[in-house]
């Protein structure tokens, strides 16, 4: 099991505009694309939404880590396809639903590699969202790295002990990862008790009125892009009343092997 | 047998973390891997039940390539006990936990009791059978994980820091009990930093520094060589010091455990007397 998809949510400094925008700026952008990505079943639509992202990746200078995560969720991508496409959805319909997907976790994948998890908490707070909420989010995307860590350590513990993970029919695989998932999500639980003591210990919330050192100002070129954004969307609400698209019929469909779905 | 020959290790997109190393732990040996934090010991191990391998070089577990077998193969004959307990803990009971990985070596369920009821009472947790492993006590539950590798009776024993959260009995009983392994013919592998434990139990040392092996030595070499234990960060265990102090009083500066400290302070006396 791989664990490099969690690599594309890593993030990592570089001096390119991207990096370099406002958060809130590139949060509205992230969103804007995750909608129109969610308003469309239409494959054409879902081409032109996955393709805009691809001169932000290359902007980013990201485009091997973009890559690796992409490579990473090609497994959970195909799964999408198969089931869709098992359970009586059309060859179009499911290669639609897995562009979806694909879409939405590259701009989610590049929203977390060009934003530090401190301007993330910035732009929470400064968007007024209570700190106690604002410090667990950015805790929370802080300790990814840490959990695909500590995944990996409980995967080859439970693999010393003989668990085959790709052993077994469909079931018996998912089964498989019970072992995995109970030890993940237990020691998950102890490190936020232990981490909550350690905050309390040291004065966390004492103080209701923080004063941040940094202060985020949105420039030309974040106005310009959250613009952009709010017309994109308009225009793919537009679209999605107003305008028929085209429909590409490729009439593949699977016989019915489960007539109750 | 254990070897290992020009192994080298690279995490991807990381620089080596072992550099080279050639090792020969024969079947029933009993060693310990020491070395400052970061040195590559628990990468050593992972490479010698398969979990990773060698980036060049080979390991082999008794003649076979780790390269031609798989984990779960070479976990028979290997069994590795981590270091956080937490990483390996998942069923209701402790009973379940420890017929979990017999269950995956596909052992008949009577046999399966058998031992897990022999186990349970070889480590004291026969009271905790029933008992969720995750009420346990940190010390208790790295008992659990200890056991659960014990279980399936590996040839070769790895464990990983064993002394971590144990208190000073368990850790008396720990060395009873790897002692007793290694007199029932076990190799046995114990990674760790605890040096007063190590130096009771006197076994061969291999000391790994940045990926390198820079002493390869009985316990008493390693732990009174004063550079070498500088390279590696560690010191000297405490008894070890001591008679470092009372070398120019006749007393041998190689002795680093209690009862060679007695005998030798009880013969100085009696040559005083």
């Amino acid at each position: 099991m791989s664990l490099k998809v969690f690599d594309g949510f890593k993030f990592a400094k570089l001096p390119t505009p991207i990096h370099n925008m406002d958060p809130r700026a590139k949060f509205i952008m992230t969103m804007g694309i995750f909608a129109a990505a969610l308003m469309f079943q239409n494959i054409y639509a879902l081409i032109i939404i996955f393709l805009i992202q691809l001169p932000i990746v290359y902007a980013s200078r990201s485009w091997r880590k973009w890559a690796g995560s992409m490579r990473a969720g090609l497994l959970l991508a195909v799964l999408i396809f198969v089931m869709n496409f098992v359970f009586g959805s059309t060859f179009v319909f499911s290669a639609a639903m897995t562009l979806r997907f694909v879409t939405l976790m590259s701009t989610f994948s590049l929203f977390f590699m060009t934003t530090s998890p401190d301007d993330l908490g910035l732009a929470l707070e400064q968007t007024h969202v209570p700190y106690t909420l604002s410090f667990t989010f950015t805790t929370s995307v802080r300790l990814v790295p840490t959990m695909a860590l500590d995944a990996q350590t409980v995967i080859d513990a439970q693999r010393s002990r003989g668990l085959e993970l790709d052993r077994g029919n469909f079931m018996k695989r998912i089964r498989n990862y019970i072992p995995i998932l109970i030890p993940l999500i237990v020691s998950a639980i102890r490190r936020s008790i232990e981490l909550a003591e350690a905050l309390e210990s040291r004065g966390f919330g004492a103080s209701p009125n923080r004063q941040p050192l940094i202060v985020l100002r949105m420039k030309a070129t974040d106005y310009l892009v959250v613009t952009l954004t709010i017309l994109m969307v308009t225009l793919a609400v537009y679209v999605y009343f107003y305008v028929p698209l085209p429909i590409l019929d490729i009439p593949i469909k699977m016989p019915k092997i489960f007539p109750w779905f | 047998m254990i070897q290992t020959e020009g192994l080298k290790f690279a995490y991807p997109g990381s620089p080596e973390v072992l550099r080279g190393i050639d090792l020969e732990i024969n079947d029933g040996e009993f060693v310990a891997i020491m070395g400052e934090n970061g040195a590559g010991k628990t990468t050593l191990v992972k490479t010698f039940n398969g979990l990773l391998m060698p980036s060049s070089g080979r390991v082999k577990v008794d003649g076979t390539d780790t390269h031609d077998s798989s984990v779960a193969k070479l976990s028979r004959d290997v069994g590795l006990v981590f270091q956080n307990p937490d990483h390996q803990l998942f069923s209701e009971t402790v009973r379940e936990e420890l017929a979990f990985s017999l269950r995956n070596f596909g052992y008949e369920e009577d046999t399966i009791d058998r031992r897990v009821a022999s186990i349970l009472e070889t480590l004291d947790l026969t009271r905790y059978a029933q008992s969720s492993p995750f009420v346990l006590s940190g010390g208790e539950r790295k008992r659990v994980a200890l056991a659960a590798v014990l279980v399936w009776n590996p040839k070769h024993i790895i464990l990983d820091e064993p002394t971590i959260g144990q208190d000073y009995q368990q850790k008396d009983r720990l060395r009873n009990f790897i002692v007793q392994l290694s007199a029932q013919g076990k190799t046995v592998i114990i990674i760790s930093h605890d040096v007063e434990f190590v130096a009771e139990c006197k076994p061969r040392i291999i000391l790994l520094s940045r990926g390198l092996v820079i002493g390869d030595r009985p316990a008493e070499d390693i732990l009174t060589d004063e550079a070498l234990l500088d390279r590696a960060s560690l010191t000297r265990p405490q008894i070890g010091a001591l008679m470092h102090q009372l070398r120019n009083y006749g007393l041998p500066e190689r002795t680093i455990d209690v009862y060679s400290a007695e005998q030798a302070i009880l013969n100085a006396l009696g040559r005083k007397e």
